[in-house]
């Protein structure tokens, strides 16, 4: 659905770093991609090879990792794993808690050739 | 390991990792870079500067989001007269195909602009952005931007809004809230419509309702509204009101209105717009 959006919005920004550190081509980029962030990471890796043809990152692989979902519960003082669906305390219940992990939808790194430079 | 945030970097060990060092290669000779920011930057940043210029011209900017058919268009004809006693009020529709939806906002003699998307399941920041050139800011106190009928793209496009509004009418299901988690844990206000059709629905519960809303760990009031029961208007308008006055009240203070869960999860991660 909108992967492929979200897919050349991370094209653009890998571009740009490209760019600016005068890279000849990208070989690795890293995404963090969490279950509450609305990206499915599945529809992602299908969309990269359209959005990146012809790109500096056309030949690059696409890393991405997943935070789990996690809740702070201050109630307990304690954090805990939760489900999308359920973002409740594990331990008291309490529906009150703040999301620690799972919402990201981050560029967090990416691997590089540079130019060579000219002596 | 760095104190700071936990990367294995140390005083002992930088100049490896520094230009030309000798861990600044991975093994096939390539260069990381960090760089982590939103993959929907550039978005967030437009969003930003629509944000800006609706509190510069004290608009309100409120995002209806919901499936298609649960009455998102309803709801604003059969409101658009009582707060219009009030408030100076435009529309931005957007679908993926047609000019319908704006019809019929205008003639209720409202000024709607509609964004005809094509493909897109979702509006984004630059499509709003391109839809405010269409309109005179100072002639409009309330924007309503009714995104694409879709659970589940709108979430994840900031578009400038101070509250996101989602809508669920009762014959979708009261569990709607657990299968689109995304959408109802963005929701600032969910309302819940079409319920003069309940004494026939015997299988929605708005309690069961309300409690998978709290589930996903969202405080957001839940109104039960039917543009059919003109009865049930005050509550939803009370809510726009109590928007206002708050947007009012921040912007006073030089500040703004965000939708409640973006800041969390952009502050979450350390980053600014």
């Amino acid at each position: 659905m909108h992967e492929l959006s979200v897919c050349q919005a991370l094209i653009d920004q890998v571009a740009r770093v490209a760019r600016e550190q005068r890279a000849a081509r990208v070989s690795v980029i890293h995404v963090s991609v969490g279950p509450l962030s609305g990206i499915e990471p599945q529809l992602l890796e299908q969309a990269y090879p359209l959005a990146a043809a012809g790109s500096l990152a056309e030949d690059a692989d696409l890393c991405i990792e997943s935070a789990p979902i996690r809740v702070y519960c201050d109630q307990c003082d304690k954090e805990s794993t939760a489900t999308a669906s359920r973002l409740v305390c594990a331990d008291c219940g309490n529906w009150r808690t703040t999301l620690v992990s799972g919402d990201e939808l981050l560029l967090t790194h990416v691997e590089l050739f540079r130019e060579q430079a000219h002596v | 390991m760095c104190d700071t945030c936990g990367c294995n970097v140390t005083h002992g060990n930088r100049h490896l990792i520094a230009p030309g060092g000798k861990l600044s290669k991975i093994e096939n000779g390539a260069d990381a870079v960090s760089v982590l920011t939103g993959l929907l930057s550039e978005n967030d940043h437009m969003a930003a500067h629509n944000r800006e210029h609706f509190d510069r011209h004290g608009v309100l900017a409120l995002n209806l989001m919901s499936s298609p058919g649960s009455g998102k268009t309803s709801l604003l004809e059969s409101s658009l007269a009582t707060l219009g006693k009030r408030f100076r009020i435009a529309v931005i529709e957007g679908d993926l195909e047609t000019e319908n939806d704006a019809k019929r906002i205008r003639a209720h003699g409202v000024d709607a602009i509609q964004i005809v998307t094509g493909t897109a399941c979702h509006l984004d920041a630059h499509m709003v952005h391109k839809a405010l050139h269409e309109l005179n800011l100072d002639d409009i106190d309330i924007l309503f931007i009714e995104n694409v009928g879709n659970l589940v793209c709108p979430a994840s496009f900031d578009l400038g809004q101070h509250r996101n509004i989602t809508l669920l009418s009762v014959p979708e299901g009261d569990d709607k809230p657990s299968k689109y988690p995304v959408m109802f844990r963005a929701a600032d206000l969910v309302l819940l419509t079409k319920v003069d059709l309940l004494p026939v629905l015997d299988d929605f519960s708005t309690q069961r309702a309300y409690d998978n809303v709290r589930a996903l760990a969202n405080p957001a009031p839940v109104i039960e509204f039917s543009s059919k029961q003109e009865e049930r208007l005050a509550d939803w308008v009370d809510w726009v009101d109590q928007q206002v006055e708050e947007h009012r009240q921040r912007r006073d203070q030089g500040e703004t209105l965000r939708p409640k869960v973006q800041p969390d999860g952009m502050a979450l991660h350390g980053l600014s717009l």
